[in-house]
């Protein structure tokens, strides 16, 4: 078992290296010149020029690439090329936010989206279940910022029930955290709800005809531990790989969430880098998200053998 | 041949269902499930409910335990009463409250009955939750008793055990505990040892009959093994097509049927007396005697030493040397994990050898590569166990059996009307060939199975556990195929089976397996009427019924 979880952290290193690699030269090979926006419209060609080489963007490809990677080495992400912060420090400030609206968001799904796939499993062809596949085909299709700007339009300017946007930290004030968090919260969700829904659906819809839910019925088990006791759990290993794939969408989900709730977190920073082209900020969140990607999906592999005692590393 | 002959008439009725029918819901143009089907069990009797698959066995059993599945079968008719107490009146909850306490049930496939990720105790300490409120320290005591009562050993260790990590028959013990350790008035069991070696059956069979005679319980015994109806039943009921043709007490029944079914019922069980010797003649002289299949210290090891593993490895076949010539049946009989089946795969080339020689049709294949093996593959065809997985469900049937003479360079009308002619042989309309494999009965499966096997004209025909899957009347058909092919193509066969009935009837040769080594291999006529081995031994005497000719309704005359 250590000497598995060993091996794999090992291995996320040659994949965060290809990450590196790719958003290295895709960044170069794109369109933009970061001198050019920093020096302004009304600047020559000579000023540009100029920028560029103190910036080191006027060195070769390899010998960028080479610094950088030596000071990625020594645990140095870099200084932006707007702000001239370090970026370790920009990142620091922004990921708070992101980080707790991800968290409940993650919770308000697995809360909704696991009960929902059950019942609709456990009622299989009849209206719950109907209702909840639908819901799960709509929660596909309507990307995320209309569903943004509906719940903003519903809550915040109809019912004036919630703030419009911005954020308050949970350790200021836990209330106004919640009042400004649930709605991007429930944005986020609503995509992953119908993703793990309906998965939670089939895998349990495949248990619930195993022999072993005819003998729990036989002992006399009532029908909700039969659900939640017996099933559920031997239903668990797909609804956990697919938690973990969903993570690349809230990743996904959050720039955009960001930008229509106005929360200064890291999506939004990730944005504003991308329009300045600020290289260094870009490459450091693509390597940031690359790095939780898989360590999440490797908890989530290291779950399955405490969800099911045959699976063993 | 010793029967049940125990007097229950003074015992109390526990289990009385009256003209219990049962339907689709919604079609009353279907025939019912179940019609008008009666049954009485008192306590300390064993009724067993016999009849072949779709018979209706199983539904009665589910109907009683209010299990079947709620929105594709409904009772429509007639009573069921447990104790004094009719059972379709009563609140699911009530229902609930019943099962377990008063009734209870095992299932056929112990592998999968028992939930993976729960530990075995806590499966039993459930049904303790359920139906009371004894306190955990109590309750843990007495799931430890009962897993004493049924023979567990170690219970300490078997209670945090995983049902991964135990072996089938110690699952089934654990059912066993499961259903009777609140002392249930009716124990339903529906094909508990079907799935179990022979052995293990008759250790099984052994405990339910202590547990019954201790707690005087009334059992419902579903099986469609008449050798087990033999030893256990005091009272059988036939069942077909969803009604009940016969009821008798076990001896009368089997002496006497009355019912033309039952008699083909019984016709159908294959005897324990080895076929006529066949004299190693064939038509063509110059193959006499021509060994098809050679197989020299025959040795299988998996896992084992790896790149990244030590270790010793599982030995699962050590020199196991045999040879069959052209026309001939060998069997290969032993219990799970005896090695048969890996014998099987290896001749087949399925899986790698790990040391020895296998010479089919004059070549050596066993150290080939992959590349070099597959001009050879077509002297040597398999038919498996299970006809429902073993043919592509989403190909028609014409298209299985194309595919082979295609690869081997047939065009592909020569491989069709090929296709028809098999079809026609195994018994199917050539027509056939257009419909796809969910469109048949198991029993036609094996058929195709086996066309699809032969259309390659191999010299030999590996048959694993080829019948097991099949009721006993299909099996004699697809029995009676496999000698009439042989007969035809002079095909050698290779027979792989844990049932020394079907082994009697098949093979000319036997050899028995255990523990991936030999322990006794000579002409079937010697191996099961004089075994010389403990083990052989062993296995024949443990086969149930074996004192009786049940196709002649009589004792077995020995030879």
């Amino acid at each position: 078992m250590l000497g598995y979880i060993i091996r794999r952290i090992l291995a996320i290193l040659p994949v965060l290296l290809i990450v590196a690699v790719i958003v290295f030269l895709m960044l170069r090979l794109s369109p933009g010149d970061p001198a050019a926006i920093l020096a302004g419209d009304a600047a020559t060609p000579a000023q540009i020029d100029r920028i560029r080489t103190e910036l080191g963007l006027n060195d070769p490809l390899h010998v960028q690439f080479i610094t950088w990677m030596g000071q990625l080495l020594q645990g140095d992400l870099g200084t932006s090329l707007i702000s001239r912060t370090d970026v370790w420090t920009m990142i620091e400030r922004r990921i708070d936010p992101t980080i707790n609206i991800a968290l409940l968001t993650i919770f308000i799904s697995v809360m909704l989206a696991v009960p929902m796939g059950v019942i609709a499993a456990w009622k299989h062809r009849t209206w719950a279940d109907y209702l909840v596949m639908t819901f799960s085909v709509l929660g596909f299709s309507i990307p995320v910022f209309v569903i943004g700007y509906i719940f903003i339009s519903i809550f915040s300017l109809q019912l004036r029930w919630l703030p419009v946007q911005g954020y308050t930290a949970p350790s200021e004030d836990l209330l106004g955290f919640f009042q400004r968090a649930i709605l991007p919260a429930l944005t986020l969700a609503t995509i992953y709800i119908a993703l793990i829904a309906r998965m939670t659906r089939a895998s349990m819809l495949e248990v619930l005809n195993e022999d072993y839910i005819r003998t729990a019925r036989a002992k006399g088990v009532s029908e909700r531990d039969v659900l939640f006791r017996h099933a559920l759990r031997n239903a668990a290993v797909p609804i956990m790989t697919i938690i973990g794939i969903g993570f690349a969408l809230l990743i996904g989900g959050v720039v955009v969430t960001e930008s229509v709730f106005n929360i200064p977190g890291i999506g939004r920073l990730t944005v504003d880098a991308i329009l300045a082209r600020d290289y260094p900020v870009i490459q450091a969140m693509i390597l940031l998200t690359a790095g939780i990607y898989v360590l999440v999906n490797l908890l989530i592999d290291l779950s399955y053998s405490l969800i099911d005692p045959r699976i063993r590393y | 041949m010793r029967f049940n002959s125990r007097d229950f008439s003074n015992n109390k009725v526990v289990l009385d269902v009256r003209d219990l029918s049962v339907r689709l819901p919604n079609q009353p143009q279907v025939a019912p499930i179940l019609n008008q089907v009666s049954l009485q069990i008192r306590a300390g009797e064993t009724a067993c409910l016999v009849g072949e698959s779709g018979s209706g066995k199983s539904v009665t059993s589910l109907a009683v335990m209010g299990l079947l599945p709620k929105d594709a079968l409904r009772v429509t008719g007639g009573g069921i009463t447990l104790s004094g107490r009719n059972l379709l009146e009563l609140t699911q909850k009530e229902m609930r409250a019943a099962r377990a306490r008063n009734m209870a049930m095992i299932f056929q496939e112990p592998m999968t009955a028992l939930n993976p990720v729960m530990r075995v105790g806590d499966q039993i300490e459930e049904v303790l939750k359920v139906h009371g409120d004894l306190p955990q320290k109590a309750r843990q005591e007495r799931v430890l008793a009962i897993m004493e009562q049924v023979h567990l050993p170690d219970v300490r260790r078997v209670y945090a055990s995983y049902p991964h990590q135990l072996s089938g028959g110690q699952r089934q013990r654990i059912m066993i505990a499961m259903a009777l350790i609140l002392e249930p008035e009716l124990l339903i069991a529906d094909e508990p040892t079907t799935a179990l070696d022979v052995t293990t059956q008759g250790q099984i069979l052994k405990l339910i009959a202590e547990l019954q005679e201790k707690q005087d319980t009334a059992v419902l015994f579903i099986t469609h093994d008449m050798g087990v109806v033999a030893e256990i039943a005091d009272s059988v009921h036939v069942m077909k097509d969803g009604q009940v043709v016969e009821q008798a007490p076990v001896e009368q029944l089997l002496r006497q049927p009355r019912e033309d079914y039952t008699r083909k019922l019984l016709k159908a069980v294959p005897s324990l007396i080895p076929r006529q010797e066949r004299p190693e003649t064939l038509s063509e002289p110059e193959s006499q005697g021509e060994k098809v299949l050679q197989v020299q210290k025959l040795r299988k090891v998996y896992g084992g030493r790896g790149f990244f593993r030590r270790g010793e490895g599982t030995l699962a076949a050590e020199d196991v040397s045999f040879a069959i010539t052209r026309g001939r049946t060998l069997g290969i009989v032993g219990e799970s994990g005896s090695g048969k089946s890996t014998v099987a795969r290896c001749v087949m080339r399925l899986i790698e050898p790990t040391d020895g020689q296998i010479v089919v049709a004059g070549s050596e294949i066993a150290q080939l590569s992959r590349q070099a093996l597959r001009p050879h593959r077509r002297h040597i065809q398999i038919v498996f166990q299970d006809p429902f997985r073993s043919l592509n469900p989403r190909w028609k049937v014409g298209r299985s059996l194309v595919e082979g003479p295609v690869n081997y360079g047939a065009s592909r009308q020569e491989a069709m009307q090929q296709a028809g002619d098999l079809m026609e042989l195994v018994g199917l309309p050539r027509e056939a060939l257009g419909r796809y494999p969910h469109q048949f009965s198991g029993g036609q499966r094996q058929r195709i199975a086996i066309a699809r096997a032969v259309a390659m004209k191999p010299d030999v025909l590996v048959a694993d556990e080829a019948v097991s899957a099949l009721d006993v009347s299909i099996q004699a058909q697809v029995l009676e195929l496999l000698a009439d092919i042989q007969e035809k193509l002079g095909v050698a066969i290779l027979f792989i089976t844990h049932d020394l009935r079907v082994a009697a009837q098949i093979c000319d040769d036997i050899l028995v397996m255990q523990n991936g080594k030999i322990v006794e291999y000579g002409p079937a006529g010697d191996v099961l009427a004089n075994p010389r081995d403990a083990y052989t031994r062993a296995l024949t005497d443990a086969a149930p019924g074996r004192g009786w000719d049940f196709a002649n309704f009589r004792e077995l005359q020995s030879a």
